[in-house]
Protein backbone atom coordinates (compact mmCIF):
# COMPACT_ATOMS: atom_id res chain seq x y z
CA UNK A 1 0.00 0.00 0.00
CA UNK A 2 0.98 3.42 -0.41
CA UNK A 3 1.99 5.71 2.12
CA UNK A 4 -0.56 8.13 1.20
CA UNK A 5 -3.30 6.28 -0.23
CA UNK A 6 -6.29 8.05 0.17
CA UNK A 7 -9.30 6.82 2.12
CA UNK A 8 -11.42 5.35 -0.26
CA UNK A 9 -15.20 6.62 0.72
CA UNK A 10 -16.72 3.42 0.42
CA UNK A 11 -16.08 -0.26 1.57
CA UNK A 12 -12.78 -1.66 0.65
CA UNK A 13 -12.68 -3.90 -2.39
CA UNK A 14 -13.28 -7.45 -1.55
CA UNK A 15 -10.70 -10.09 -2.99
CA UNK A 16 -11.56 -13.33 -3.68
CA UNK A 17 -7.76 -14.57 -4.17
CA UNK A 18 -5.01 -12.36 -3.12
CA UNK A 19 -4.50 -10.11 -6.22
CA UNK A 20 -8.31 -11.04 -7.77
CA UNK A 21 -10.63 -8.37 -6.82
CA UNK A 22 -14.44 -9.60 -6.38
CA UNK A 23 -15.93 -7.13 -8.55
CA UNK A 24 -15.22 -5.84 -11.76
CA UNK A 25 -14.00 -2.42 -12.85
CA UNK A 26 -17.09 -0.76 -13.59
CA UNK A 27 -18.77 -2.27 -10.18
CA UNK A 28 -15.18 -0.89 -8.74
CA UNK A 29 -15.80 2.67 -10.29
CA UNK A 30 -19.44 2.55 -8.47
CA UNK A 31 -18.35 1.29 -5.13
CA UNK A 32 -15.67 3.60 -4.49
CA UNK A 33 -17.97 6.86 -5.85
CA UNK A 34 -15.50 8.17 -8.37
CA UNK A 35 -18.78 9.26 -10.60
CA UNK A 36 -19.08 11.76 -7.47
CA UNK A 37 -15.65 13.09 -8.20
CA UNK A 38 -16.77 16.05 -10.70
CA UNK A 39 -16.02 19.79 -11.57
CA UNK A 40 -18.53 21.30 -9.67
CA UNK A 41 -17.17 19.44 -6.92
CA UNK A 42 -13.90 20.74 -7.09
CA UNK A 43 -12.45 17.54 -8.51
CA UNK A 44 -12.50 15.61 -5.19
CA UNK A 45 -14.69 13.72 -3.52
CA UNK A 46 -17.95 15.36 -1.99
CA UNK A 47 -17.19 15.76 2.12
CA UNK A 48 -20.29 16.50 4.29
CA UNK A 49 -19.25 18.11 7.79
CA UNK A 50 -20.45 15.99 10.40
CA UNK A 51 -23.26 18.06 12.32
CA UNK A 52 -22.08 19.30 15.72
CA UNK A 53 -23.56 17.56 19.08
CA UNK A 54 -25.14 19.37 20.66
CA UNK A 55 -23.16 21.07 23.52
CA UNK A 56 -23.93 18.45 27.02
CA UNK A 57 -25.84 20.52 29.32
CA UNK A 58 -23.28 21.92 31.88
CA UNK A 59 -23.76 20.99 35.76
CA UNK A 60 -21.88 20.26 38.52
CA UNK A 61 -20.53 17.08 39.23
CA UNK A 62 -21.78 15.33 42.14
CA UNK A 63 -19.29 15.57 44.82
CA UNK A 64 -20.07 11.67 45.98
CA UNK A 65 -21.00 8.51 44.71
CA UNK A 66 -24.34 7.50 45.65
CA UNK A 67 -24.16 4.96 48.58
CA UNK A 68 -26.58 3.17 47.58
CA UNK A 69 -27.31 1.70 44.13
CA UNK A 70 -29.78 3.89 42.27
CA UNK A 71 -32.23 1.65 40.54
CA UNK A 72 -32.47 2.17 36.76
CA UNK A 73 -36.13 1.53 35.54
CA UNK A 74 -36.17 -1.17 33.02
CA UNK A 75 -36.35 0.46 29.41
CA UNK A 76 -39.81 0.25 28.09
CA UNK A 77 -39.75 -1.21 24.36
CA UNK A 78 -43.52 -2.13 24.13
CA UNK A 79 -45.26 0.46 22.18
CA UNK A 80 -48.90 0.63 22.16
CA UNK A 81 -49.70 0.21 19.15
CA UNK A 82 -53.52 2.08 17.93
CA UNK A 83 -56.90 -0.50 18.24
CA UNK A 84 -58.12 -1.68 15.26
CA UNK A 85 -60.89 -0.69 13.76
CA UNK A 86 -63.15 -3.62 12.49
CA UNK A 87 -63.72 -2.92 9.11
CA UNK A 88 -66.96 -3.05 9.06
CA UNK A 89 -67.02 -0.16 11.43
CA UNK A 90 -67.05 3.08 9.94
CA UNK A 91 -68.28 7.06 10.71
CA UNK A 92 -71.90 6.33 10.18
CA UNK A 93 -72.25 2.68 11.11
CA UNK A 94 -75.29 1.76 12.81
CA UNK A 95 -73.77 -0.66 15.65
CA UNK A 96 -75.91 -2.85 18.33
CA UNK A 97 -74.22 -2.50 21.87
CA UNK A 98 -74.13 -5.24 23.78
CA UNK A 99 -73.32 -4.78 27.14
CA UNK A 100 -74.29 -2.12 30.10
CA UNK A 101 -77.54 -0.20 30.71
CA UNK A 102 -77.73 0.58 27.13
CA UNK A 103 -77.94 -2.90 25.70
CA UNK A 104 -80.11 -3.96 22.76
CA UNK A 105 -79.63 0.04 21.56
CA UNK A 106 -79.21 0.54 18.04
CA UNK A 107 -76.32 3.48 17.91
CA UNK A 108 -74.54 5.44 15.58
CA UNK A 109 -70.70 5.29 15.43
CA UNK A 110 -69.07 9.18 14.62
CA UNK A 111 -65.53 8.38 15.26
CA UNK A 112 -62.96 6.38 17.19
CA UNK A 113 -60.88 8.06 19.84
CA UNK A 114 -57.67 8.31 20.35
CA UNK A 115 -57.54 5.47 22.92
CA UNK A 116 -59.24 3.36 20.41
CA UNK A 117 -62.60 3.23 22.05
CA UNK A 118 -65.38 4.28 20.18
CA UNK A 119 -67.61 7.24 20.00
CA UNK A 120 -71.30 6.95 19.42
CA UNK A 121 -74.54 8.31 20.17
CA UNK A 122 -77.88 7.32 20.01
CA UNK A 123 -78.50 10.24 18.95
CA UNK A 124 -79.97 11.37 22.59
CA UNK A 125 -83.02 12.71 21.11
CA UNK A 126 -84.44 9.59 19.31
CA UNK A 127 -83.73 6.69 21.87
CA UNK A 128 -81.79 8.06 24.86
CA UNK A 129 -77.87 7.10 24.69
CA UNK A 130 -75.54 9.57 25.38
CA UNK A 131 -72.41 10.53 23.81
CA UNK A 132 -70.36 7.97 25.41
CA UNK A 133 -67.71 5.75 24.73
CA UNK A 134 -67.17 1.92 24.11
CA UNK A 135 -65.30 -0.36 22.87
CA UNK A 136 -65.79 -1.80 20.04
CA UNK A 137 -65.78 -5.58 21.56
CA UNK A 138 -68.60 -4.80 22.46
CA UNK A 139 -70.87 -3.85 19.95
CA UNK A 140 -72.29 -6.12 17.12
CA UNK A 141 -71.98 -3.55 13.96
CA UNK A 142 -74.99 -3.71 11.10
CA UNK A 143 -74.63 -2.46 7.49
CA UNK A 144 -76.76 -0.05 7.71
CA UNK A 145 -75.19 3.78 7.74
CA UNK A 146 -75.95 6.83 8.52
CA UNK A 147 -74.29 9.81 6.89
CA UNK A 148 -72.02 11.68 8.90
CA UNK A 149 -70.39 13.64 7.07
CA UNK A 150 -71.44 17.12 8.37
CA UNK A 151 -70.05 16.14 12.05
CA UNK A 152 -66.97 17.52 13.24
CA UNK A 153 -65.69 15.08 16.09
CA UNK A 154 -62.38 16.36 15.84
CA UNK A 155 -63.21 18.21 19.32
CA UNK A 156 -63.42 14.75 21.40
CA UNK A 157 -61.54 13.24 23.27
CA UNK A 158 -61.02 10.84 26.00
CA UNK A 159 -60.67 13.64 28.61
CA UNK A 160 -64.06 14.77 27.63
CA UNK A 161 -65.62 11.68 28.76
CA UNK A 162 -63.54 11.57 32.48
CA UNK A 163 -66.00 12.28 35.29
CA UNK A 164 -65.20 15.46 37.58
CA UNK A 165 -63.60 13.87 40.99
CA UNK A 166 -65.86 14.11 43.61
CA UNK A 167 -64.76 16.30 46.51
CA UNK A 168 -64.33 14.33 49.98
CA UNK A 169 -67.11 14.78 52.31
CA UNK A 170 -66.09 15.11 56.08
CA UNK A 171 -66.88 12.45 58.32
CA UNK A 172 -68.43 13.74 61.19
CA UNK A 173 -71.32 12.82 64.04
CA UNK A 174 -73.46 15.47 62.60
CA UNK A 175 -73.09 14.07 59.16
CA UNK A 176 -73.32 10.35 60.45
CA UNK A 177 -77.08 11.41 62.09
CA UNK A 178 -78.09 13.40 59.27
CA UNK A 179 -80.02 11.69 56.92
CA UNK A 180 -77.90 11.54 53.97
CA UNK A 181 -79.28 13.73 51.31
CA UNK A 182 -77.72 12.61 47.76
CA UNK A 183 -76.80 15.34 45.63
CA UNK A 184 -78.16 15.11 42.22
CA UNK A 185 -75.20 15.07 39.96
CA UNK A 186 -75.50 17.47 37.18
CA UNK A 187 -74.33 17.32 33.63
CA UNK A 188 -71.78 19.74 32.98
CA UNK A 189 -72.99 22.34 30.66
CA UNK A 190 -70.50 21.83 28.28
CA UNK A 191 -71.84 18.36 27.75
CA UNK A 192 -75.31 19.13 27.21
CA UNK A 193 -74.30 21.80 24.61
CA UNK A 194 -72.46 19.10 22.43
CA UNK A 195 -75.03 16.60 23.08
CA UNK A 196 -77.87 19.21 21.49
CA UNK A 197 -75.01 19.56 18.56
CA UNK A 198 -74.67 16.61 17.33
CA UNK A 199 -78.14 15.60 17.84
CA UNK A 200 -79.29 18.82 15.47
CA UNK A 201 -76.69 17.39 12.55
CA UNK A 202 -77.46 13.67 13.01
CA UNK A 203 -81.02 14.04 12.87
CA UNK A 204 -81.20 16.09 9.78
CA UNK A 205 -80.13 12.68 8.14
CA UNK A 206 -82.12 10.48 9.36
CA UNK A 207 -85.41 9.63 7.64
CA UNK A 208 -88.16 8.79 9.70
CA UNK A 209 -87.70 5.41 8.95
CA UNK A 210 -84.11 5.38 10.47
CA UNK A 211 -85.27 6.99 13.31
CA UNK A 212 -87.57 4.67 13.99
CA UNK A 213 -84.54 2.08 13.56
CA UNK A 214 -82.54 3.62 16.51
CA UNK A 215 -85.86 4.26 18.87
CA UNK A 216 -86.40 0.18 18.92
CA UNK A 217 -83.98 -2.03 20.63
CA UNK A 218 -82.27 -5.39 19.38
CA UNK A 219 -83.60 -8.44 21.16
CA UNK A 220 -83.62 -12.35 20.61
CA UNK A 221 -87.02 -14.53 20.44
CA UNK A 222 -86.96 -18.15 20.68
CA UNK A 223 -85.77 -19.46 17.65
CA UNK A 224 -83.29 -16.83 16.24
CA UNK A 225 -79.80 -18.16 15.95
CA UNK A 226 -77.19 -15.12 16.13
CA UNK A 227 -74.72 -16.67 14.64
CA UNK A 228 -76.41 -16.85 11.44
CA UNK A 229 -78.10 -13.50 11.25
CA UNK A 230 -76.97 -11.10 8.90
CA UNK A 231 -76.90 -7.87 10.31
CA UNK B 1 -100.96 -44.04 -2.79
CA UNK B 2 -98.96 -44.93 -5.22
CA UNK B 3 -95.63 -42.63 -6.07
CA UNK B 4 -95.72 -40.13 -8.67
CA UNK B 5 -92.03 -39.29 -8.85
CA UNK B 6 -89.60 -41.71 -9.71
CA UNK B 7 -86.12 -41.48 -10.01
CA UNK B 8 -85.64 -41.52 -14.06
CA UNK B 9 -83.55 -40.24 -17.06
CA UNK B 10 -84.75 -35.97 -17.04
CA UNK B 11 -86.50 -35.71 -13.72
CA UNK B 12 -85.67 -32.44 -11.79
CA UNK B 13 -84.27 -32.19 -8.78
CA UNK B 14 -83.03 -30.67 -5.41
CA UNK B 15 -80.22 -31.05 -3.80
CA UNK B 16 -80.65 -30.87 -0.32
CA UNK B 17 -77.12 -30.80 1.27
CA UNK B 18 -74.57 -28.48 2.16
CA UNK B 19 -73.47 -24.99 0.18
CA UNK B 20 -75.86 -26.14 -3.37
CA UNK B 21 -78.89 -25.98 -1.04
CA UNK B 22 -82.13 -25.64 -3.15
CA UNK B 23 -79.68 -26.09 -6.43
CA UNK B 24 -81.68 -27.44 -8.94
CA UNK B 25 -80.64 -30.75 -11.71
CA UNK B 26 -81.84 -32.95 -13.57
CA UNK B 27 -80.68 -36.50 -13.74
CA UNK B 28 -78.64 -37.37 -16.22
CA UNK B 29 -78.38 -40.83 -15.23
CA UNK B 30 -78.32 -43.65 -12.87
CA UNK B 31 -75.18 -44.70 -11.67
CA UNK B 32 -76.11 -47.09 -9.20
CA UNK B 33 -78.91 -47.60 -6.60
CA UNK B 34 -77.11 -44.90 -4.41
CA UNK B 35 -75.92 -42.07 -7.34
CA UNK B 36 -77.24 -40.54 -9.87
CA UNK B 37 -75.43 -38.50 -12.35
CA UNK B 38 -76.56 -34.72 -12.61
CA UNK B 39 -76.50 -32.13 -14.70
CA UNK B 40 -76.99 -28.21 -14.91
CA UNK B 41 -76.52 -26.13 -18.17
CA UNK B 42 -73.85 -23.92 -15.95
CA UNK B 43 -72.21 -26.47 -14.64
CA UNK B 44 -69.95 -29.88 -15.26
CA UNK B 45 -71.93 -33.19 -14.96
CA UNK B 46 -71.49 -34.79 -11.58
CA UNK B 47 -72.33 -37.80 -9.81
CA UNK B 48 -74.40 -36.82 -6.34
CA UNK B 49 -75.65 -39.49 -4.20
CA UNK B 50 -79.85 -40.10 -3.64
CA UNK B 51 -79.65 -39.22 -0.23
CA UNK B 52 -78.83 -35.20 -1.18
CA UNK B 53 -81.39 -34.92 -3.80
CA UNK B 54 -85.19 -34.72 -3.80
CA UNK B 55 -87.41 -35.17 -6.56
CA UNK B 56 -89.24 -32.82 -7.45
CA UNK B 57 -92.61 -32.96 -9.56
CA UNK B 58 -91.12 -31.71 -13.28
CA UNK B 59 -89.44 -34.17 -15.78
CA UNK B 60 -88.13 -33.21 -19.23
CA UNK B 61 -87.57 -35.34 -22.08
CA UNK B 62 -83.90 -35.91 -22.92
CA UNK B 63 -82.16 -39.17 -23.53
CA UNK B 64 -79.58 -40.86 -20.95
CA UNK B 65 -76.42 -39.40 -21.04
CA UNK B 66 -77.51 -36.09 -23.00
CA UNK B 67 -75.23 -33.52 -24.23
CA UNK B 68 -75.17 -29.94 -22.76
CA UNK B 69 -76.66 -28.42 -26.13
CA UNK B 70 -79.67 -30.57 -25.65
CA UNK B 71 -79.95 -30.42 -22.06
CA UNK B 72 -80.23 -26.54 -22.39
CA UNK B 73 -82.43 -26.85 -25.27
CA UNK B 74 -84.71 -28.98 -23.29
CA UNK B 75 -84.85 -26.77 -19.94
CA UNK B 76 -85.53 -23.99 -22.49
CA UNK B 77 -88.45 -25.39 -24.16
CA UNK B 78 -89.93 -26.42 -21.64
CA UNK B 79 -89.31 -23.77 -18.93
CA UNK B 80 -89.07 -26.08 -15.92
CA UNK B 81 -86.90 -24.07 -13.80
CA UNK B 82 -88.54 -21.08 -13.88
CA UNK B 83 -91.86 -23.11 -12.98
CA UNK B 84 -90.18 -24.54 -10.07
CA UNK B 85 -89.71 -21.48 -9.24
CA UNK B 86 -93.67 -20.10 -9.76
CA UNK B 87 -94.37 -23.03 -7.81
CA UNK B 88 -95.32 -23.09 -4.00
CA UNK B 89 -92.27 -25.14 -3.05
CA UNK B 90 -89.95 -22.62 -4.89
CA UNK B 91 -91.43 -19.83 -3.68
CA UNK B 92 -91.25 -21.02 -0.05
CA UNK B 93 -87.44 -21.57 -0.72
CA UNK B 94 -86.75 -18.56 -2.19
CA UNK B 95 -89.03 -16.62 0.65
CA UNK B 96 -86.66 -18.83 3.05
CA UNK B 97 -83.51 -17.71 1.49
CA UNK B 98 -84.61 -14.21 1.68
CA UNK B 99 -85.32 -14.03 5.05
CA UNK B 100 -81.62 -15.67 5.87
CA UNK B 101 -80.08 -12.70 4.19
CA UNK B 102 -81.98 -9.88 5.85
CA UNK B 103 -79.98 -7.48 7.18
CA UNK B 104 -80.99 -5.95 10.79
CA UNK B 105 -82.41 -3.02 9.76
CA UNK B 106 -84.76 -4.75 6.98
CA UNK B 107 -85.79 -7.07 10.15
CA UNK B 108 -86.98 -4.10 11.81
CA UNK B 109 -88.96 -2.67 8.69
CA UNK B 110 -90.39 -6.25 8.16
CA UNK B 111 -91.28 -6.27 11.45
CA UNK B 112 -93.02 -3.05 11.16
CA UNK B 113 -95.01 -3.70 8.36
CA UNK B 114 -96.01 -6.94 10.16
CA UNK B 115 -97.36 -4.99 12.73
CA UNK B 116 -99.04 -2.53 10.89
CA UNK B 117 -100.79 -5.12 9.00
CA UNK B 118 -102.12 -7.05 11.76
CA UNK B 119 -103.26 -3.67 13.40
CA UNK B 120 -105.51 -3.14 10.11
CA UNK B 121 -106.24 -6.59 9.90
CA UNK B 122 -107.54 -6.63 13.76
CA UNK B 123 -109.70 -3.16 13.09
CA UNK B 124 -111.68 -4.65 10.53
CA UNK B 125 -112.30 -7.95 12.13
CA UNK B 126 -113.61 -5.55 15.26
CA UNK B 127 -115.54 -3.63 12.83
CA UNK B 128 -117.35 -6.83 11.53
CA UNK B 129 -117.89 -8.27 14.75
CA UNK B 130 -119.65 -5.72 16.63
CA UNK B 131 -121.95 -4.91 13.26
CA UNK B 132 -123.10 -8.44 13.47
CA UNK B 133 -123.75 -8.29 17.08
Amino acid sequence: MAPAAKKEPRAPAKELAPGISAQGRSKTYKRRGLWAIKKKNGGKFPVHEKQAKPAEAEGKAPRFYPADDVKKPLKRRHVQKPTKLRSSITPGTVLILLAGRFKGKRVVFLGQLPSGLLLVTGPFKVNGVPLKRVNQAYVIATSTKVDTKALNISKFDDAFFKAAEEPKKKKGEEEFFKAETEEKKELSKEYIERQKEVDTVLLKALSPELKGYLGARFTLKAHDRPHLMKF
Amino acid sequence: MPFSRYVEIGRVALINYGEEYGKLVVISDVVDQNRALVDRPDEVRRIINFKRLVLTDFKIDIPRLAKKKVLTAALEESEVFSKFENSTWGKKLAKRSLKATQTDFERYQAAVARRKKSAAVKKVFNKLKSTSE
